[in-house]
């Protein structure tokens, strides 16, 4: 959790004034928070001479997030729709079943939709983890018309009263138009029958600068309304999720930790600042 | 992928250009804009400020000589092209092959980076390359990682060796050391081993990897990174490095946007060579890696080279020869030659691919329509060539009312869409026309003609002209027919 661990490590072992601002800077950087928000924390701090250093860090960092509820949707009417987007290998399909997991441990009754129609394998990726969670996973053949698979999931969510249908999709680059449109018509085509209430963007915490344009893209187009950030178990500090929830205002709901169903647990901002300064 | 990286650049190069006489306080402004720009594409805070550093130091020693010089700005490039190269891994490096073999490649890196798409595309690279490669199926840790291996075995028509079925059942160790053995059984004389996805500080499956290491002894292990990774690149690669080592990178999905600028800082830090790209969902969007050329992309000039070894790949002598006889000759270009070339074409891999070799193809605009370019519609024109007769491809002339809706009929296309092939190949037959009475192709796009000739005044290669295969000039106007065989470009025209 601690993103910037040695960040903060380093602060408090030196006075500020002695530090050199091109050094945090650097260790900004290095955190992938980007040059933009690296920026901003060094004329933050400069601005506010008689605040502490950390508070006044924090204070920028907790400015820049997002206000928007980090809860998950739920209808009690009808089902909740949630669509899992994002690039190749963000771990979209992995965080389906975490996400499917920790609804079920809500006692939420889940239905899973194999909406990544086109990598191979992935509809029996998801199988197998439908299977190992007793979940049910609605799916087509490989190739099959993605909006197709999720709207017939979308049909059978309803009729046997489901309470949420999550909705993996395959992988795209942002800068493919034509898959980009291909999303839209998944969303499009469900929301004849039902709205979708969620559209979360899986975001690989290791990426860099990149994953500001991926989110911006995917956000105009089906209309993001959170993000899971992933691999934060390793050394990447994933500082490009701040960065993205601070530009575009799209809350980070879920952290994903690992390779098992429990590693994935709900983003806390507050418990997320407090970690930041305790160090 | 490198567009915004080419467009600081240029900008950073043109304020120099813009400048009578070139200071010192002028280079020192370019590198700061450099230092900016390499850090927005994620290269390693410690890479981009070696190089800025290197840049500066070589151009300053540079300039009392550079004051006489009339093109001081293009000695600057050529300075920092070199620079470039050299951060880039310096010279191109293939993969060893064994003396005894199998030769035993092994595929490590982060869960998510492409190792098995890229496994499927090397197997498919060294089957092109007569080789016999064998793929073998140890990821046994992500669920159906070894169904989806086995799926792009099939696509890529090369054998897979998969005896468990994974989901984190069965031991990845004794399936790679079988599969090697397998393979030596077989004589297949390339091993291609997919290893499941790990992170860099997860020891035990570190120990693994290595474990697998110690019982296949590659002859490669190439380190397999997402070209989207951020500034923990560089300690993910150490991590690797230490843990299992590595020989090579393999950079993945180059199609995207990403600088990649992360990823290449693993070259320079680890001083360990980029080996292959990969840049797309299709088996043959893969390539192998060259400093010289990936830093003419960088710097928006294009890579002319490797278009022209692929066409030279695709167009066999005879044909080539052929076309250039009649060319010269003095013959129309039919639509047969048309047909012909297209299917040459279509061996050379995607349109989209190929014009983004072009000089000025990552710019802004041109990019954008190259990411949508639908490939289709070379099946499409295809079908509707072949639906003419023998003669009608000979003599389009002859083609009124009734033939058209017969072609239109025989091809599944609209009568519109014959209609519109046909003038845009009475317009490249011109063309042609005009090209062998010595006029200038009309309608090349300015940013080429420009860095090409920029190439030549700063003596970075040789004329290019040397560089082209013979056959080239009959191949360029085909291209800019193809291309205008996209809809959403023709409205653009």
């Amino acid at each position: 959790m601690s993103l910037f661990k040695k960040l903060f490590a380093k602060i408090s072992r030196n006075d500020i004034s002695t530090l050199d601002l091109l050094e945090l800077e650097s260790l900004l950087i290095e955190a992938d928070l980007g040059a933009g928000v690296a920026k901003k924390i060094i004329e933050n701090s400069k601005s506010r001479k008689n605040e502490d250093f950390l508070d006044s860090v924090k204070r920028t960092l907790s400015e820049s997030l997002s206000n928007k509820s980090r809860e998950i949707s739920y209808d009690s009417e009808k089902p909740t729709v949630i669509l899992i987007v994002g690039v190749n290998g963000t771990g979209k399909t992995t965080s389906a079943a975490k996400l499917a997991n920790y609804l079920k441990n809500e006692n939420r009754k889940v239905m899973i939709a194999a909406a990544d129609t086109f990598r191979a394998a992935a509809v029996a990726q998801i199988q197998t983890w439908g299977e190992r969670l007793g979940i049910p996973v609605v799916f087509g053949n490989d190739g099959a018309d993605p909006a197709a698979v999720a709207f017939d999931a979308a049909k059978r969510s309803i009729t046997e009263k489901f309470d949420y249908l999550i909705i993996d999709t395959a992988g795209r680059l942002h800068t493919k138009d034509n898959l980009m449109a291909e999303l839209e018509k998944v969303k499009r085509v469900v929301e004849k029958i039902i709205p979708v209430n969620e559209v979360l963007f899986v975001l690989d915490g290791t990426t860099g600068q990149n994953g500001l344009a991926q989110a911006q893209i995917f956000n105009e187009s089906v209309g993001v309304t959170g993000l899971i950030v992933t691999k934060l178990d390793g050394s990447a500090k994933g500082g490009i999720a701040i960065a993205t929830e601070a530009a575009l205002d799209l809350p980070i709901k879920f952290i994903g930790t690992g390779e098992t169903l429990t590693d994935f647990a709900r983003f806390e901002s507050v418990k997320y600042l407090e970690d930041l300064t305790s160090l | 992928m490198f567009d915004s990286l080419t467009g600081k650049f240029a900008s950073a190069f043109s304020a120099l250009r813009n400048r009578g006489r070139i200071g010192s306080g002028d280079i020192d402004e370019m590198c700061g804009e450099i230092r900016k720009a390499l850090l927005d594409a994620d290269v390693a805070l410690a890479v981009a400020e070696s190089f800025v550093a290197k840049v500066n130091e070589r151009a300053q020693a540079a300039l009392p000589e550079l004051r006489q010089s009339t093109n001081q700005s293009q000695a600057i490039f050529a300075i920092v092209n070199e620079e470039l190269i050299s951060i880039l891994g310096g010279t191109a490096r293939r993969i060893r092959l064994a003396k005894n073999p199998p030769t035993v490649i092994m595929l490590a890196g982060l869960q998510g980076s492409g190792k098995t798409t890229l496994a499927g595309k090397l197997a498919h690279y060294f089957k092109s390359q007569g080789d016999t490669p064998l793929l073998v199926a140890a990821d046994l840790q992500r669920p159906n990682a070894v169904n989806q291996l086995s799926v792009v075995a099939t696509n890529a028509k090369v054998p897979v060796f998969a005896p468990e079925v994974g989901n984190g059942v069965g031991d990845p160790i004794k399936v790679a050391r079988d599969g090697v053995a397998f393979a030596r059984e077989k004589f297949h004389n390339i091993v291609i081993v997919d290893t499941a996805g790990r992170l860099g500080v997860d020891i035990e499956l570190m120990n693994e990897a290595k474990a697998i290491r110690d019982a296949i002894n590659p002859d490669e292990i190439i380190f397999v990174v997402d070209s989207m990774i951020g500034q923990d690149a560089v300690r993910t690669a150490q991590a690797f490095l230490d843990g299992v080592g590595f020989d090579g990178v393999a950079l993945t999905k180059l199609d995207g946007d990403a600088k990649g600028g992360a990823a290449l800082s693993i070259a320079q830090l680890t001083a360990r060579p980029i080996m292959f790209v990969s840049t797309g969902e299709k088996l043959q969007d893969f390539d192998l890696f060259y400093p010289d050329r990936m830093a003419s992309r960088i710097l928006g000039m294009g890579d002319i080279q490797s278009l022209a070894e692929q066409a030279k790949r695709a167009f066999d002598g005879d044909t080539a020869a052929k076309l250039e006889a009649k060319f010269a000759e003095g013959d129309d270009f039919t639509l047969e030659d048309f047909l012909e070339q297209m299917q040459a074409m279509k061996k050379m891999g995607s349109m989209s691919k190929l014009l983004g070799m072009l000089p000025g193809a990552n710019s802004g605009a041109m990019k954008k329509q190259l990411e949508n370019f639908d490939e289709g519609e070379i099946v499409r024109t295809q079908a509707i060539v072949q639906s003419m007769t023998p003669t009608e491809r000979r003599e389009p002339k002859i083609l009124n009312g009734s033939r058209r809706l017969r072609i239109a009929n025989g091809s599944g296309r609209s009568v519109k869409e014959v209609n519109s092939l046909v003038d845009r190949f009475s317009a490249a037959q011109k063309m042609m026309k005009t090209m062998r009475n010595g006029g200038s192709i009309p309608g090349l796009p300015a940013g080429m003609a420009n860095s090409i000739s920029a190439q030549q005044s700063a003596g970075l290669r040789k004329p290019l002209s040397k560089n082209l295969p013979k056959n080239l000039p009959n191949n360029l106007p085909n291209k800019k027919k193809s291309r205008s065989g996209n809809p959403a470009k023709r409205a653009q025209e």
